[in-house]
């Protein structure tokens, strides 16, 4: 996994709520074997329309660009597919920031190097006005001491993440080599382990 | 000290270690696989030089992918041959067990586990996909995991997991006739919205929760994750204990009685705390049904649908109309009459026998509508052998319905069941997304009573008036 400390970045503004996984990779994308390549459908069905033009949509809009996606509340919810998180990653975003996320896309984020940061609903809508007012608004994002901060404004937020997954997320640690770690202890569980 | 609850009996003989700081090291008992999610984790796998670690725990069956007409020919598209061949390989490879196309046992998932007696009470579950919540209606801890957290189980039968947080839902009293538990769930995510389990295992209690069937509780629970709970539990009771009993990898005879004597310890301690707690009366709910693109978005049949105005938040009203939009509705809408083309009965929601009884006695000895193309599809081929030897088949058939043979088929339409751009569909299934049914599809989630009444008339109908 790719390490992640502290990001400066103008940031993608999605105000829908509930957005869900199958909007950000509709399930006909899911066919592939590998992880790579799902960024070119990234919320394919409001990006195109059937014969492939391209909708009115951020994503197509020129003026916005950026490594932060920035969503309305109840963002991933649905599916459990970290295609989703794939897709997101895939096409250049390292940040999504929300006032809410669905548990499980929350999870395969932070296992795929995409950082999730809740921020309050005031803090949300502060993002989208500071992006409305100037798309090209710069968002910083500091892992290390956990701070979310609009750079014109000055006004900033500090985050949670869990002290285990930050420090995952700064190292480019992943779990399974955790996990074989201490395989022993796995194994010794199980042999005096009774089902039910 | 105050009580346990039922899901932290569970939780706590499953951890192996906890991480100072940090999460549990927590022990799966169960995993299932099937094409979709898979094929990433196998790789990550080979990638890592490692075997499955403990390959007696896993069980797996194509689903998502599989046509359901001519299940023994070669699956024409390409790409779904080609994930489920990748299944086919990945199992033989790695010593897995595969229940595939043409196994007495293929299905979606969630339906077989059960059914073959694989999911028992106690247990925990993962899955890579997020309805693995449907098994808690046996009193497990079952949950979807992305497919990073799938190697993770599959390399080491663990997952780092933090506890959630812990809910109980009471609904007390006695259903009313025409009211099924497909209801019950529709109006709880209604009362709670979408993301209102966010955090949460959910329990599920109350007498109108006991006197449910299994199939019905399993359709509770499968819902769960909808409301953005990691899962949904139930206590098992004699229900439970009877559902299991004598089915395929059951325990037998004195091994039987072991088990149940304890299972029986599992249930929450009557002082035991939950993080929240709601209550509601079984006689306040009716026939439910979406008329929006998120689970929440749910009125009882005979209402119509809320108005935009009276939501005060900008973002939320936005999001709201843009939803109405898509459906093709309009704030103040009545429902009931609106014609209908599709109707979908499957899905690991409501494709299991009980389902397919229902929808036999609002149909039979009528005719469905013209208009409708009904897609009726069987969770597995063990509930299809029981549509057959009931004598199901013949009141569906003689009514104009067609049954097909298993798998997740229209409820996402990976496959060739889709529901075409702008079309009404009845589904029994679970998500109302955008799209979910074939691009441009508009979604209505109900019970299969409901989806069969609405099949009949060829229009949205309130199934109290065919039973
Ligand atoms: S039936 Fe639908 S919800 Fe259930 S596992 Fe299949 S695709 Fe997922």
């Amino acid at each position: 996994m790719e390490k992640f400390i502290s990001l400066t970045s103008t940031a993608v503004p999605l105000s829908i709520e509930n957005i869900d996984t199958d909007q950000i990779i509709p399930a006909r994308f899911l066919k592939a074997t590998t992880r790579d390549g799902f960024g070119e459908n990234l919320f394919r069905d409001w990006r195109y329309n059937a014969d492939n033009t391209p909708k009115d949509f951020v994503l197509n809009d020129k003026k916005y660009s950026g490594k932060i996606l920035a969503a309305g509340k109840n963002f991933g919810c649905g599916s459990s597919r970290e295609h989703a998180a794939w897709a997101i990653h895939d096409a250049g975003f390292k940040v999504v920031v929300s006032s809410f996320f669905a548990d499980i896309f929350k999870n395969n984020a932070l296992n795929n190097g995409l950082l999730p940061i809740t921020v309050s609903s005031d803090f949300l809508k502060k993002i989208f006005t500071a992006i409305d007012a100037d798309p090209k608004a710069e968002i910083k994002v500091d892992l290390e001491n956990q701070i979310i901060q609009i750079v014109s404004s000055g006004e900033k937020e500090s985050f949670e993440i869990n002290a285990y997954k930050k420090t995952c997320m700064i190292n480019g640690y992943d779990n399974i080599d955790y996990l074989l770690s201490i395989n022993d202890k796995i194994k010794e569980y199980e042999a005096k382990r009774t089902i039910a | 000290m105050a009580g346990k609850t039922l899901f932290d009996k569970i939780w706590e003989k499953h951890v192996v270690t906890t991480i100072p700081d940090g999460p549990d090291v927590f022990y799966i008992d169960v995993q299932y696989i099937h094409e979709v999610t898979s094929p990433q984790a196998f790789d990550g796998l080979r990638k890592r030089g490692i075997p499955v670690f403990n390959t007696k725990q896993i069980v797996a069956t194509p689903d998502h992918n599989v046509p359901t007409l001519e299940q023994h020919l070669p699956i024409k598209n390409d790409l779904s041959r080609k994930q489920v061949d990748q299944l086919i390989k990945n199992c033989a490879d790695f010593g897995i067990e595969l229940y595939g196309l043409n196994h007495p046992f293929q299905g979606i998932v969630h339906v077989v586990g059960p059914e073959l007696g694989i999911t028992k009470p106690g247990m925990t579950m993962v899955c890579g996909d997020s309805h693995t919540s449907t098994h808690g209606a046996f009193g497990c801890i079952a949950f979807g995991i992305g497919t990073s957290e799938v190697e993770q189980v599959l390399a080491t039968q663990c997952l780092l997991q933090n506890k959630p947080k812990r809910m109980r839902i009471n609904i007390d009293g006695a259903l009313h006739k025409g009211v099924y538990s497909k209801d019950i769930i529709l109006y709880l995510i209604a009362k709670l919205t979408a993301g209102g389990g966010t955090g949460y295992f959910i329990e599920f209690a109350g007498s109108a929760i006991r006197s449910l069937s299994m199939e019905a509780r399993m359709t509770i629970c499968n819902m769960s994750i909808e409301m953005g709970a990691r899962g949904g539990l139930i206590a098992p009771d004699d229900i439970t204990f009877n559902y299991v009993k004598g089915r395929e990898f059951a325990p037998k005879g004195d091994d039987f009685d072991a088990a149940v004597a304890e299972w029986k310890k599992l249930f929450s301690d009557a002082d035991a705390e939950f993080d929240a707690e709601f209550s509601y009366d079984a006689a306040d709910i009716t026939p439910m049904i979406t008329y929006g693109t998120n689970p929440g978005m749910g009125i009882k049949i005979s209402e119509n649908v809320p108005n935009s105005k009276d939501i005060s938040d900008v973002k939320e009203r936005e999001s709201f109309d843009k939803s109405l939009e898509y459906m093709g509705f309009h704030s103040g809408d009545k429902l009931i009459g609106k014609p209908v083309n599709y109707v979908f009965v499957g899905s690991c929601t409501n494709a299991r026998i009980e389902d397919f009884r229902i929808v036999a006695e609002v149909v039979k000895g009528r005719q469905k509508a013209a208009n409708v193309k009904a897609y009726i599809v069987p969770g597995s081929k063990q509930v299809e052998k029981q549509i057959y030897a009931e004598g199901i088949d013949k009141v569906l058939e003689a009514a104009g319905f067609q049954i097909r043979q298993p798998g997740c088929s229209a409820c996402l339409a990976m496959n060739d069941d889709k529901v075409p751009a702008g079309e009404y569909c009845v589904s029994t299934s679970n998500r109302n997304f955008e799209g979910r049914q074939g691009p441009g599809a508009r979604t209505l989630l109900a019970s299969p009573a409901t989806a069969a009444a609405t099949a009949i008339n060829g229009y949205i109908t309130d199934v109290r008036e065919l039973i």
